[in-house]
């Protein structure tokens, strides 16, 4: 019985540790090759929750809604980046904090504007409804662990994008040297809006998986970036490497945490109480990891900068 | 007198008579609003100290401002409650009292936050001090014994030893007289070794170290010296709306006062005044038109920071502070 529960919690921590590491990917990557920190990231990750929720409502598949939020998601990216991001690119990190704040009133109260308070919500695809049976006797969401499959795909895509094209030479280049690949004749520009509407796709992809399981609703994407941060701050802030194995500590740290806490308190104290002290130390635990990494490494694991 | 003294006074004096009229014309909601400014004016203060003067950018100084709002609480809570807030050391509604302990509890969060954000710089500083006020901010939430989610509400309003701080405008002037004191404090600490110590820092912390003196010593200090006031400002909020909430502690709330800095003109000496009444004032008009005025202090925001650098200091007061 309990081992059951345990793998069950382990799929769903790696289940969340796969949607942090969409979102942290592309932050990774923005930073990486255009030293920008952007905290509109998790405005892109609604902005693909609410695209698909829409579409999927108007047409009646999920499938449809998923492609539409990728393409809502690198579109608003892609004339985001040309109307404000580009001119942050040589200015310091506070102008970029507080631009990219701007950003999130701007886009949270407009998606309130269009889509009102009230929450969306998105059907799972009735093609992935329903269980898997678990080794041990469980079952397990087949939603979540194909979730956890299009993590791991978009990982390996990712590698290959970046080790083995063109586009993923130009990315490697612009991340050792902007203005030496700018004078071999790249068109940096459009680089950086390529790079950067592909983080956005990936934040909104995320979104959009995640709109399934919860409610679609503004302010969804605040909680989700700062826990990116979080990963790309344990893995090493420009590393894709560091952003997988990051996301996924937090992912499982975070919720064996909330999963074991309490329990291994109650052997401890009265049960009410171990729940309630469980849970608020289970709430702080990924930043306790996060704060023993960085005493140890002060630039993330995978630091692609040292 | 420099022409930014000469703004600054004007300042000083334009918070000051404001209200006092307001109050004159029997209208007390203006006497609250000035408040409001005050208050975040001095967190923002405290947040000046790190950000404008030691260049650290901070992202996570709503810890500070929402523990010393929590520390008002939950003192007032316990002495109204008549509950021990340890063994026997008793809860208060002391203005006083609370100030010291919601300062000195800002400063002892900030020093293991600041030592261990210290070891980092750049993007890594940003987003680690965010993940820490992230980590009170839930264990606010989750933590049942203040009220969690839905925060703690003060029956009333803090006492100070002569005043009657339940009116607006009494409550009006400790605030404004708190203010005066920590930017007399800011300017002090700008014009001491200290203060030209932790410019050094952020101008070039080599350099510094070079001449004998540790760059991480000096940030360490101005970090919790910005908490503590910050933390201060907290408390003063408290009371202001008699309510502590988690959104004291939110992110949002860091955004903001960076938001009152950059508004005011970052590293001036009364730049988060600026920057605070601007932003109050946006609030307040903006509100009034529209539901949806956060869409359009964004656009404003964006303007500001891709096209007005600076601030309205540097607008008033002309050439820039710093190169």
């Amino acid at each position: 019985m309990f081992t059951t529960l345990l793998i069950e919690q382990l799929l769903n921590g790696l289940q969340l540790g796969v949607m942090l590491f969409l979102m942290a990917a592309g932050l990774t990557l923005i930073f990486g090759v255009m030293g920008l920190i952007n905290l509109a990231h998790g405005s892109l990750y609604m902005i693909g929750a609410f695209a698909c929720a829409t579409v999927a409502a108007a047409t009646g598949s999920f499938w449809i809604g998923l492609i539409a939020s990728l393409a809502a998601a690198a579109g608003v990216g892609a004339i985001i980046e040309v109307a404000v991001i580009r001119r942050l690119y040589d200015r310091d990190h506070l102008d970029q904090v507080l631009a990219t704040f701007a950003l999130i009133l701007i886009l949270s109260e407009g998606a309130r504007w269009l889509f009102g308070s009230f929450p969306l919500y998105l059907d799972i695809p009735p093609q992935l409804q329903g269980a898997v049976a678990l080794p041990g006797g469980g079952q397990y969401q087949l939603y979540r662990l194909a979730i956890i499959g299009v993590g791991v795909a978009v990982a390996a895509g990712l590698y290959l994008l970046i080790s083995r094209t063109r586009l993923g030479m130009r990315i490697r280049a612009g991340e050792s040297d902007r203005e030496m690949i700018g004078a071999l004749g790249v068109d940096i520009g459009t680089l950086y809006t390529v790079v950067f509407a592909l983080g956005a796709a990936l934040a909104g992809l995320a979104g959009a998986l995640v709109g399934a399981l919860q409610s679609v609703q503004v302010g969804m994407g605040e909680p989700v970036l700062i826990l990116a941060f979080v990963v790309i701050v344990i893995g090493g802030i420009g590393s894709i490497k560091g952003a997988l194995v990051g996301a996924v500590i937090v992912g499982v740290v975070d919720t064996m945490g909330r999963f074991l806490l309490p329990s291994l308190l109650a052997l401890t104290m009265p049960a009410s109480q171990a729940t309630t002290i469980g849970a608020a130390l289970a709430s702080m635990l990924i930043y306790v990891v996060m704060a023993l990494i960085l005493a140890f490494r002060p630039s993330g694991l995978f630091s692609a900068q040292s | 007198m420099s022409r930014e003294t000469a703004v600054n006074l004007l300042l000083a004096l334009l918070l000051l008579g404001a209200p006092l009229m307001a109050a004159g014309m029997g209208e007390p909601f203006y006497v609250t609003l000035a408040t409001r400014v005050v208050v975040l004016a001095l967190a923002a203060v405290g947040l000046n100290l790190a950000l404008g003067l030691g260049g650290l950018l901070s992202f996570g100084h709503a810890a500070f401002f929402g523990l010393g709002g929590y520390v008002a609480g939950i003192l007032a809570t316990h002495a109204f409650n008549a509950e021990p807030l340890f063994a026997d050391i008793p809860g208060t509604t002391s203005m006083p009292l609370i100030w010291i302990t919601a300062v000195a509890v800002a400063g002892l969060v900030a020093l293991p936050i600041g030592a261990i954000s210290l070891r980092t710089s750049g993007v890594y500083f940003i987003m680690i001090t965010l993940a820490f006020a992230q980590m009170i901010y839930y264990f606010a939430i989750s933590w049942p014994a203040y009220g969690g989610e839905d925060g703690l509400s003060l029956s009333m309003r803090n006492a100070f030893p002569g005043v009657n701080t339940a009116k607006p405008l009494p409550y009006f002037l400790i605030c404004y007289a708190a203010l005066m004191a920590m930017l007399v404090l800011f300017h002090r600490v700008e014009g001491s070794r200290f203060g030209s110590a932790l410019q050094a820092a952020r101008q070039n912390g080599t350099r510094l170290a070079a001449v004998g003196i540790a760059p991480f010593n000096i940030r360490l200090v101005a970090f919790a010296v910005s908490a503590m006031i910050t933390g201060f400002a907290g408390a003063l909020y408290a009371d202001l709306n008699r309510f502590v909430g988690p959104s004291m502690l939110s992110w949002h709330m860091s955004g903001e006062l960076i938001v009152l800095i950059i508004l005011g003109g970052k590293g001036r000496l009364f730049g988060p005044v600026a920057g605070a009444m601007i932003f109050v004032f946006f609030e307040y008009v903006l509100g009034g038109i529209t539901e949806r005025w956060q869409f359009f202090l964004g656009l404003i925001l964006l303007g500001i920071v891709l096209f007005a650098r600076g601030g309205l200091l540097g607008l008033l007061s002309g050439k820039p502070r710093h190169v």
